[in-house]
């Protein structure tokens, strides 16, 4: 049996998430942070979670295609992203990062206030202040942001399928994979990484549930 | 110990304009909720930024705006006890008090301990702060800013989230402090009694505005301003004029008092203590008056009357129980004392 879409599912899924971590760690004490232009810095990040996954493909596409600003740049190095494993990871990161960004997020807005102003007052410097007050108390709102980030870039499929392409042991992934293999009538096949990806995203939503702060008392 | 504050910034409900200077003495900042007490104190700690103004302490400028000098909160050296104390949720009570601590690992560990020891918080150490009741949090916030070696200390509403047994002992607690602290430091308070136990000088801020700044006693004893007059627990305030060289008229209780002190032309406002008026009917200014209620308190009789020449307006006054159990209810007559009678501008 053909095993490489749950490798390129994996290796892309952790990857991913690993650049999603800190770029949604960073972008959330960011934007807390920030005084003016707050609402259009959340929109923006925010966006891929709204729009439909072909239409981020699609914008991918053009940002990073061949003849872009940016795609030019990278041709002098010799790097190109349509149709590669990078592209994989690009789209997944942008379509996971608004997970990690708003739950990150959340989680630093209900810190309270005080402790952080009793922190300055008592001399203690913002860089100590992030890494031992806010990120600690944070963790839980963190941890559950990997989770569906995590969640988020193992099943992605739109912006992929536009940028990354569908191609077997490079770019195809179980949500491309499965796609093939209805097109081509192999039911097995599909039925066999539907039932991969059930059992992840089971365990994950359950994952989620055990985490302190997500847990709900019941009525 | 010097702080000089002087500061203006536009708040949504009125302008704070607040200015004080205080040296080695207990400053107490008195108003109503809302009244910007808690922000003046905010602004002097660096946590809000005034429109305006200065704020030296010994010598060093806090802020200036004119110079456009703003020292960040964590160069200003001043200890906060935040109202519900701000303890690192995360971090056990030594390490919250470890946490901004000065010096090298053994002059921090010293401090621990000597710390831990004056506040009695050994055994308590390796707690988390949800693990311990107000009394507690509030002793480990102290410990924390001592630890920190702060200048001068900044008290927000210490006692608000107490008991009022707790309160008590914290309230002896903190008078020891303050003394290590050379005795200097500014306290936020709503409560009066509070305020008149720990404090030397009393600032009355009312809308954002210092009405009058005062000894203690001076303040209890002759309030001068209505606020003034409210927040240090005078509970009947009329409006009135001077009618003559001893007489006034009483406007709310239209009645006419004979007042035995001289009187200020301009006067606007009488007060007078509900513990300073008598049910009796010998001596000056005896009225008929009406019972409306009255409330059994814990050690008094509080009652509410009507002066039969108005008819309106309640005046509350408080007797004892053991006078009161014998006291002839029906014709009631109430005895506005003229030695008592407060003068207020407005």
């Amino acid at each position: 049996m053909e095993i490489s879409p749950l490798i390129v599912t994996l290796k892309t899924a952790v990857t991913a998430t690993v650049i999603t971590f800190f770029l949604g760690i960073f972008l959330a004490y960011a934007v807390v942070k920030m005084k003016k232009f707050k609402g259009i810095a959340d929109a923006v990040i925010t966006l891929p979670l709204i729009l439909p996954p072909t239409v981020v493909g699609f914008f991918l596409l053009l940002l990073f295609g061949k003849k872009s600003f940016i795609g030019k740049i990278f041709l002098q190095f010799d790097v190109t992203f349509v149709f590669t494993w990078k592209a994989a990871v690009i789209s997944a990161v942008i379509v996971s990062l608004p997970l990690m960004y708003r739950t990150t997020r959340g989680a630093f807005e209900q810190i309270d206030v005080n402790i952080i102003q009793a922190a300055r007052t008592l001399g203690v410097s913002e860089g100590k202040i992030f890494w031992r007050i806010i990120l600690p108390n944070a963790r839980y709102g963190i941890l559950a942001g990997i989770i569906l980030s995590f969640a988020r870039a193992l099943g992605e499929f739109g912006a992929t399928m536009m940028f990354a392409g569908n191609i077997p042991g490079v770019t195809q992934t179980l949500s491309t994979a499965i796609y093939s293999a209805v097109q081509a009538n192999d039911y097995d096949t599909a039925f066999q990484w539907t039932g991969v990806m059930m059992i992840f995203s089971l365990t994950f939503i359950l994952a989620t549930n055990f985490l302190p702060n997500m847990r709900r008392s019941s009525f | 110990m010097d702080l000089s504050v002087s500061i203006r910034k536009k708040l949504r409900d009125f302008f704070l304009d607040v200015s004080f200077q205080t040296s080695n003495e207990i400053f107490a900042l008195l108003g109503a909720s809302g009244s910007g007490k808690s922000m003046t104190l905010k602004i002097i700690a660096g946590i809000e930024t005034p429109d305006e103004g200065k704020i030296i302490l010994n010598g060093r400028v806090l802020f200036d705006s004119e110079k456009k000098l703003n020292l960040p909160p964590q160069s200003r050296r001043l200890g906060y006890l935040f109202q519900n104390y701000a303890l690192f949720p995360n971090m056990t009570v030594a390490e919250n008090i470890l946490f901004a601590a000065v010096g090298n690992r053994n002059e921090k560990l010293c401090s621990l301990d000597e710390n831990l020891k004056r506040f009695q918080l050994r055994g308590l150490e390796n707690s988390y702060p949800h693990e311990l009741s107000g009394g507690q949090q509030q002793r480990v916030a102290l410990a924390r800013i001592l630890t920190s070696h702060a200048e001068f200390l900044l008290l927000d509403e210490p006692f608000s989230a107490l008991d009022s047994y707790l309160k008590w002992n914290l309230e002896l607690e903190l008078a020891e402090i303050f003394k290590s602290y050379n005795g200097a430091a500014i306290l936020v308070s709503h409560d009066r009694d509070e305020v008149f136990r720990l404090a030397d000088k009393i600032a009355v801020l009312n809308q954002g505005k210092i009405d009058a700044i005062n000894g203690k006693h001076e303040l209890f004893d002759n309030p001068q301003t209505v606020s003034a007059a409210i927040l240090t627990g005078c509970k009947n305030i009329s409006s009135a004029k001077k009618i003559a060289d001893d007489k006034i008229f009483a406007e709310d209780w239209q009645v006419t008092l004979s007042v035995n002190k001289k009187i200020p032309d301009d006067l606007k406002f009488i007060g007078i203590h509900s513990h300073a008026l008598e049910v009796s009917r010998t001596g000056e200014n005896i009225f008929p008056a009406e019972l409306v209620q009255e409330i059994e308190d814990t050690r008094s009789i509080i009652l509410t009357v009507k002066l039969v020449a108005d008819g309106k307006n309640l005046i509350r006054l408080e007797v004892g129980k053991n006078f009161w159990r014998n006291a002839k209810r029906d014709d009631l007559c109430i005895k506005i004392p003229p030695e008592k009678i407060i003068f207020l501008n407005g």
